[in-house]
Parts: structure tokens; sequence; C-alpha cells
């Protein structure tokens, strides 16, 4: 049948629309993923944003606990750990760390008074090569219940608007549970004598693939002596980096890992509650700090203390933050690695 | 290289349709699990590995099938410039295809993170540690991505373009199957 120019032309032109009408929509939806048309999702590139200082992010440095010094050292597991998780980091033996004391600042020149909250972040590396990592921090609780909550309160606190505090406060009660911790909790004088919380919890999985919902702290085998900020502040900016190489070079420090395992209904995706103190716990073993080394050229330099690096054995629960912690830490490191020149390192670089 | 064959061969085929879904999936869960903190993140990210290093293998595959098999002719009364083009967006999509995943590896290599497919299984390293290298790669796995993808675009579009303008059985080389399969 013999069609008229004019109709072979239009109905080009409608295949035309057709094939763009497809490439289109593939390429919306592909936006869409991307949350280019989602300007309220709450992203990794705003989250690490919030925690940036009014002047900017410290290039070259962790977007948050800025400030740190590494430390090698040794876990060595008793072995009681396997009941709860088949992870060969339970399994009798000892096994090398690298880890991280630090502050939880934006700024790496912080004054150690200065900051509230300290941590420590560590990765455990058995024969298997299957990597334990972790990052803790001494305060017993988290600030919000939400990752949105923490996101809003980084905001808040940046803000110049009289009330976004009290607003946050008022949708996050729970924040006044860590802002008494952080008003009532004595300080001291040096990272070997804070217990290390990972307020997140996680799953432990057995040999039979039963699941436990456990969280973990580290307890310092050093007495705490507490210390007034006023105090500490007199000792110097950088005493609680002076103070840890000393005692460490003096001999080596330690800390037990308790294992926490939560009774059915405790708020396990909620790190700003705490569980009941008479919950079981397992002391699974000890993690013993050998070495200091200067974090500019340390074994710590490059590494993400990811808490979602687990082993076969662990893996992450219903809460919310491990995930968000993740995603978060990808993009500071990112980010860190990326301004490379910034950072005060020796053209010696990193040990490994 | 072609064949005088009038179709790619069905293992050709298979490869082809199956490594689409992946790719396409593998791209939008790549823009998707940067973009979130939820536990979507994780889950992607799980997804995004296993998935990267599973296209690498069958991109090899589909490589030395294409050593054996060959490729169909383009027709002969297609423009030169339209069958240059067709023939670099080959070599582009299967350098993609096979650097990508490698791109991603090493990215992990220098960033110190075990690469865990799934459960214990991971693979080894294959790069030193060094924030250079890191930085290096991450761009190039991150603009390469949208590259992949405006490429995969322009592929559906010029094969659409076959198919409804031109009719000149380009599209049924890869076709998954025709009506005349019934009569072979």
């Amino acid at each position: 049948m013999p069609q008229s120019p004019l109709l072979l032309k239009k109905i080009s032109i409608a295949r035309l629309a057709i094939i763009a009408a497809v490439v289109g929509v593939v390429a919306v939806a592909f936006a869409y993923t991307a949350g280019w048309l989602s300007s309220n999702r709450l992203t990794p590139k705003k989250l690490v944003a919030s925690l940036a200082p009014p002047r900017g992010p410290a290039l070259g440095h962790r977007r948050n606990h800025a400030k740190g010094i590494c430390f090698t050292g040794t876990f060595e597991a008793n072995g009681n750990g396997s009941e709860l998780s088949k992870a060969q980091v339970f399994m009798p033996g000892q096994y090398p760390v690298v880890g991280r004391f630090n502050l939880a600042t934006a700024d790496p020149n912080a004054a150690d008074a200065m900051v509230r909250v300290r941590g420590l972040g560590i990765r455990i590396t058995p024969p298997n090569g299957q990597e334990w990592r972790s990052a803790m921090i001494d305060a017993p609780i988290f600030p919000v219940s939400t990752v949105q909550g923490f996101y809003d309160l980084q905001m808040a606190s940046a803000s110049k608007q009289p009330d976004a505090m009290k607003k946050v406060i008022a949708a996050h009660p729970e924040f006044l549970t860590f802002v008494s911790w952080a008003k009532s909790a004595p300080w001291t004088s040096s990272y070997a004598e804070e217990r290390y919380n990972s307020l997140n919890s996680f799953l432990f999985i057995d040999g039979s693939g039963a699941k436990h919902t456990i969280r973990w702290s580290l307890i310092p085998a050093a007495q705490p002596v507490a210390i007034s900020p006023d105090e500490l502040a007199k000792r110097g900016p950088d005493f609680l980096e002076k103070e840890i190489t000393q005692r460490v070079a003096a001999g080596p420090q330690r800390w037990s890992l308790m294992v926490t395992v939560a009774n059915p209904g405790d708020p396990a995706a909620d790190p700003s509650k705490a569980w009941p103190a008479d919950r079981r716990t397992v002391n699974v073993g000890t993690l013993t700090v050998q070495q200091i080394e200067q974090e500019a050229d340390g074994p710590c330099r490059d590494i993400n203390y990811d808490p979602t690096v687990l082993p076969a054995g662990i893996t992450t629960s219903d809460d919310p933050f491990p995930s968000a912690r993740s995603a978060a830490y990808s993009r500071s490191y990112n980010s860190r690695t990326a301004e490379e020149k910034y950072y005060p390192r020796n053209a010696t670089g990193a040990k490994q | 290289m072609t064949t005088s064959r009038k179709r790619f061969t069905a293992p050709q085929r298979l490869l082809h349709w199956l490594m689409a879904i992946c790719i396409l999936s593998m791209l939008f869960i790549g823009v998707g699990m940067v973009s979130t903190v939820t536990s979507k993140y994780l889950t992607l990210v799980q997804i995004h590995k296993p998935l990267g290093i599973a296209i690498l293998v069958l991109a090899l595959i589909r490589l030395s099938l294409r050593f054996v098999f060959h490729a169909p002719a383009l027709p002969a009364d297609m423009p030169e410039p339209m069958k240059l083009a067709a023939e670099l967006s080959q070599y582009v999509l299967y350098a993609l295809m096979i650097g990508m995943p490698l791109i991603g590896w090493g990215m992990l290599s220098a960033a110190s993170y075990p690469v865990v497919l799934f459960g214990s299984v991971h693979l080894p390293s294959i790069l030193p540690v060094s924030p250079s290298l890191h930085t290096l790669l991450w761009h190039a796995h991150y603009y390469l991505a949208f590259a992949f993808f405006a490429t995969i675009l322009m592929h559906v579009a010029a094969i659409l373009f076959h198919k409804l303008i031109r009719n000149d059985g380009v599209f049924e080389t890869m076709a998954p199957m025709l009506p005349q399969d019934k009569s072979e």
C-alpha cells in the first residue's frame, strides 16, 4: 500500500518522540534515584556538612573526631564470645589491632578541655582477614534517637535563630538525658581512664544461626581519676596525647571488652536509651594498647573506622545509626583523602 | 570482526540481556546509595559490591564469546558516521563493563576497606593503601558512572532508532527472541 511522504514523515516524528520519551523516562528515574529531584532527602553530603564549623571543615582531616592519635596493640579473645558469635575474632587467640584515641570535634587543633566527648576507633584483624571495625565514645548514650534528629541538632546548634535549640529539644526530649550526663559526669585526664561504648546495637550470630541483640563497651583497667575541665585546661591544649604517649611507653594499657545482651523488648533501635543495668554481660577479651604513634604518619591515619565493617558472625541490627554513620564516614573519608595536600604529613607517608 | 550470521548467538544474547539488567540496576544502586543515610544505604552497598564483581566476570565471558563468535555485520546501507559511532560505542561499553568493577575494587583496596562479597567471602586487596590512588580511582568511578549511564541512554536511543525508524534488522541481531523463532 503506497503511503504519502507526508504520512511517512508524521509516523517518523511520532516514533522519534517515542524514542525521546523512553530515554527521558529512564533519565528522570535516574535523577530521582540520585536525589536530584528531592531537596529534602537527608544525604551523606548534608549530614557531613552539618558537622563543619562556621568557617568550614578542616581540610584533609576527619570531618568529626578530627583530633586524634594512633595506637597499635592486640585484642586477646578469651573464647567466651563464641557462645554469642561465630566470628573468629572471639575464638581464643591474640589478634592485631590498629586504633585511634580521639576527641569528638571537627577541629583538629581543639584544646582538650573544650571537648566533652572522647572516642576510640578500633580495627581488629583476625587471621582469616575478616576485620571488625568499631568507633566508640565515652558517653553512655547517644544525644538523640534518630539520624534526622542528629542532623536537626547540628543545624540548630549552628543556627542564629534564638529558639532553634528549644525547638529541637522539644522534638527530642531525650537530648536532655545526654545534657545531664555531659554536665554531671566527671572528666578524666587520660584516654586510658575512659570507658568506650558502642552505643549502637548489633546482632551477634552464633554457630547455630541464632541471633543475639547486643551492645558492647571497653572497660578500662586504669582507675578513673576525676579532674575538672579547668584543671585539665591548665595542663595544656594537647595534654591527653602527651599523657597517653608517656603512659603507654611506661606500660601497656588494658580494657576488658564487655558484651551486653538485650532482653526481648529492650530499645535496640534507639542508642539514646540505655538498657537496664541488670542485663547479662559477657567479658569476651582484653584490648591491650602497646604503642602510641602520632596520627600524621601513623597506621590509623588512612583507616576509616566504619562501624559496619563487620566479620561474618556480626551484623547490623534495626538500629538506624550504623548505616548513617557508614554513609557519612565514607563521605568524610573521600573528602579528606582528596585533600591530602592540606594534611600535615611527612614525606615518608603512613606506616601500614 | 564479523560473522555471516544475521544474529548474535543465543549465549551472547542471553548475556547481553542479563548484563543489561545488572548494569542498569548497578548504576541506579550506585547513585541511590550515595544519596541516602537510611538503612537502604547499607543494603545497596551490600548489593553493589558482589553485583559489580558478577558484572566483571560476565563481561569477561562475554568478551571471550565475542572473540569466538564475532558480531553480525552492520547493514551495508548504514551511513559511515553511524557505523563508526556503532563500533566506537561497542569499545566504550566493553571498556566500562570491565573497567568499572576493577576501578571499584581498586578504590576499596586503596582505602584499606575489605572487599566483602557476601558472608565470609571476601576478595584480596589489589592495590596498596594510598590516599592519592584512592582519590584518583574514586573520581574515575564517580565520573565514569555518569559516562556509562549516558552511553547506555545513547545505546538505547540508537537501537530504537534502528528498529522504529530504519527498521534495518540491527535490533533483531540482539533481540531475545523473534516471531519467526518458532518456525526455525
